[in-house]
């Protein structure tokens, strides 16, 4: 072994490393590491976060839904109690209605068969008077036989 | 082999194992040694060039690479290159959290510093032992070893300056009273004051063989490791020059030597790391 002034060239060489590695490499590493160290927390968290708040949502679309299928049957259940009703009341006034036109019917037809009765019967008296004097042969006096007429009109 | 053809294999073996040094010659002016004559009348103000060039290039390697990544790191999705920088940091990072108790901004770098530049240091092992020689030799320079850490002075410069922070963060951390205490109170200790005293010298002695071999043990460890393989490497290529049979054996066992120093190489960069951290918290835990 042959000692010489390369160990304190080697040693000066040495420290100079050191000090440019402390001052230039290492700090400016550790900081990228520390820097994504951080950054993949904070992508954890809001990952975490993000999954909460969706199951969140999903709760509350679940909700909201379960709601709404509930307004639906109770609209439905209105909607039909309402439909009944009104088939019932069109059914009850379709029912007065013809009520009305039939009884309005049977008076007209009432009042049509007593004008045709007093029709009928004014010409029963002509045509039986036409044949009473056709029978005999002379023309009647017609006031004459007023009250023969008379009573024959309301026998027929 | 090299351009200055070394003829046998123990002139082979030394031409591998010798630096390119730079000093002052016995006449006075500078130059390259060029034998052990040369070296030992250039004394300590003298420098390893091979070793100092590999050192530096590869530090400034590592610093450019990871300087690169550090610039345009992003907390986005991280590129290729930044993807790797960024292991190894976080690499670095846990290894220091657990063996360093206190807060030091300064050993995390100080202990990336010393993994990858050591580890790229050692890699240079893995190089065929004769490439990059023979090309210095083809531009006429005589020797060149370019592995730096097997270089004791490479390795014993890191662990002196490692050392230095020791003591530094020692004497800092529990005042220079609580480092001496440290060092002259402990293991022995004795209620009687007489007897205390009589026990500073030993304690003393004890804690400064301790003391001392950390920095020792540290550096003579990447040291040898590295000094032995980069040895075997050289003997395995020597078997290249003897004839085709045994270079063919050579070949397989240079490429069985070179998977196992890839575990060796990592190993001692690591080791190195491991041990810095530990010396470090060492000396800023205020108790023992």
């Amino acid at each position: 072994m042959n000692f010489n002034a390369t160990l304190i060239g080697q040693s000066i060489t040495f420290l100079v490393f050191v000090w440019f590695c402390m001052k230039f490499v290492w700090p400016p590493i550790m900081a990228a590491l520390e820097e994504r160290k951080g950054k993949i927390a904070e992508g954890l968290a809001a990952a975490d976060r993000g999954r909460h708040e969706q199951e969140l949502a999903q709760k509350k679309a679940t909700e909201t839904l379960h709601e709404a299928k509930q307004q639906a049957g109770e609209i439905i259940n209105r909607a039909e109690k309402r439909g009944s009703e009104i088939i019932d009341e069109a059914r009850a006034e379709a029912v007065e209605e013809a009520d009305r036109i039939k009884a309005a019917a049977a008076a007209e037809m009432e009042q049509e068969v007593n004008r045709a009765r007093e029709a009928l019967r004014g010409q029963v008296v002509s045509i039986a008077t036409a044949g009473a004097g056709r029978i005999l042969k002379r023309e009647l006096d017609a006031s004459a036989n007023d009250e023969l007429l008379k009573d024959l009109v309301a026998r027929i | 082999m090299s351009a200055t053809a070394p003829h046998s294999s123990e002139e082979y073996i030394k031409h591998h194992l010798t630096n390119l040094t730079y000093g002052q010659h016995a006449d006075g002016h500078w130059g390259f040694a060029h034998g052990a004559g040369d070296l030992a009348e250039m004394g300590f103000w003298s420098i390893n060039v091979d070793s100092m060039l590999f050192s530096i290039g590869l530090g400034v390697l590592f610093l450019w690479a990871f300087r690169k990544a550090a610039r345009t790191a992003t907390a986005g999705v991280p590129g290729g290159w930044q993807n790797f920088v960024e292991w190894v940091v976080e690499f670095i990072d846990d290894s220091v959290r657990g063996s360093f108790s206190g807060k030091n901004p300064l050993i995390a770098p100080l202990a990336m510093t010393i993994f990858i530049w050591v580890f790229l240091m050692n890699f240079m092992d893995l190089i065929a032992v004769d490439w990059l020689p023979s090309l210095a030799g083809l531009m006429g320079v005589g020797h060149l070893k370019i592995v730096p850490s097997t270089d004791p002075n490479i390795t014993f410069g890191l662990s002196l300056t490692v050392f230095a922070m020791v003591l530094y963060y020692s004497v800092k951390m529990k005042g220079v009273g609580g480092f001496i205490g440290e060092l002259t109170l402990m293991p022995f200790q004795s209620d009687n004051k007489i007897v205390q005293l009589l026990f500073m010298p030993i304690n003393f002695l004890l804690e400064g063989v301790t003391l001392i071999a950390k920095p020792v043990s540290l550096s003579l460890r990447l040291f040898g490791n590295m000094y032995a393989g980069e040895m075997i490497f050289i003997l395995i290529a020597l078997m290249y020059s003897g004839g085709i049979a045994l270079g063919a054996f050579g070949g397989l066992l240079q490429l069985g030597w070179a998977i196992f120093h890839i575990l060796i190489i990592t190993l001692q960069a690591f080791i190195f790391m491991t041990l810095t951290i530990v010396y470090l918290d060492m000396a800023s835990q205020a108790h023992h």
